[in-house]
């Protein structure tokens, strides 16, 4: 016997229904997709920049780097970074643009210098002396607990404990 | 007695530190440009576009570059002073008009006063660059070789004027 299967008339509908549905939902995307914008005219260029730009602070926004910020002067920076780079000039010479006109603070990563030492050495320092000040007091608390050597009495009680233990 | 004396010293140095942490301003970036020849430049004047000034004009006398803009709030606190040092002809005043339009600039010094010699245009901001401009207002005291002796960072105070700009350029005005 051949079996037909016929569909309810509400299910056709509703079929139908979820089609347009989703016509609906996709013909937006359709009609407004345009061409992306590009970012960047040029890649390499943008690339170089912002790898330079990662490593500068912004001095508007001090905690975010010139790559991150959204401020005015940071974009600025990197324009002006990028017609550098158009120019040839090397990634030292551009950072040396920047320390020349914002001194070392714009730079995260700051050189070596009488004035930052206590920025390099400042943490070791403090954990030297931390861990000094811990040896000390972990000496000085051992000269003070005193060996008491156990009398013949607690010996045989910690002896009748240990035996119990093993009982068990 | 140590035991109580140690942390007592440790507590007084740690507050000691945060005390003039308190005092300190990050928002204040010594310039590496103090003691150095001002950045050369050559801009157009704001009155008048079609003349050019240039930093090399005002060698030989000490002045004082003002950056400004009509955009900038905190310009609008310090500029009464500005009118009033001009006023007094101790030291020209030339302002730094950065990255701003030509005529709400001119419409801005009709309302509050025009206190410079000159001012010069910077539209894109690229002179605030070579003069490590990152914040407005920000003044620069430039003495007669065109070396920049110091730079107020955020508005000219009385206070500012009177401890260290105006003696400053005394001293400046005395030199050779």
């Amino acid at each position: 016997m051949r079996f037909k299967m016929v569909l309810p008339y509400s299910f056709i509908e509703l079929n139908k229904l979820f089609i347009i549905f989703l016509l609906v939902l996709i013909a937006p995307t359709i009609v407004w997709a345009k061409e992306a914008v590009p970012v960047a005219e040029n890649l390499e260029v943008e690339k170089r920049m912002l790898k330079l730009t990662e490593n500068l602070r912004c001095l508007v926004c001090q905690n975010e780097t010139i790559a991150d910020s959204r401020a005015d002067f940071s974009n600025d920076i990197r324009r002006e970074i990028r017609e550098q780079i158009k120019a040839n000039k090397s990634d030292q010479e551009i950072i040396q643009f920047m320390v020349d006109r914002y001194g070392d603070f714009v730079l995260y990563d700051p050189p070596m210098k009488p004035t930052t030492l206590l920025l390099w050495f400042g943490p070791v320092a403090l954990f030297l002396v931390g861990f000094g000040a811990l040896v000390m007091y972990l000496r000085r608390r051992r000269e003070q607990i005193e060996d008491v050597p156990l009398s013949e009495a607690q010996l045989k009680k910690a002896e009748a404990l240990l035996k119990e233990n093993k009982g068990n | 007695m140590m035991r109580y004396l140690a942390p007592l010293i440790a507590f007084i140095v740690l507050a000691l530190f945060l005390l003039v942490g308190l005092t300190l301003n990050p928002r204040q970036v010594p310039s590496p440009l103090i003691d150095k020849p001002a950045p050369i430049f050559q801009l157009n004047q704001l009155h008048d576009p079609d003349k050019v000034m240039t930093s090399q004009d005002n060698l030989g006398k000490v002045w004082l570059l003002n950056v400004w803009a009509s955009w900038c709030v905190a310009c609008r606190d310090e500029h009464p002073l500005l009118v009033q040092l001009a006023n007094t002809g101790i030291v020209p005043v030339y302002g730094l008009n950065y990255k701003d339009e030509r005529t709400t600039a001119l419409q801005w010094l009709k309302q509050f006063g025009d206190p410079y010699t000159i001012s010069v245009v910077d539209p894109e901001g690229r002179v605030g660059i070579d003069y490590g401009v990152y914040g407005v207002p920000e003044t620069y005291v430039i003495d007669k070789k065109g070396i920049i002796r110091h730079k107020q960072i955020g508005p000219v105070t009385v206070d500012a004027l009177q401890k260290k700009i105006i003696p400053l350029i005394v001293e400046l005005q005395r030199q050779t």
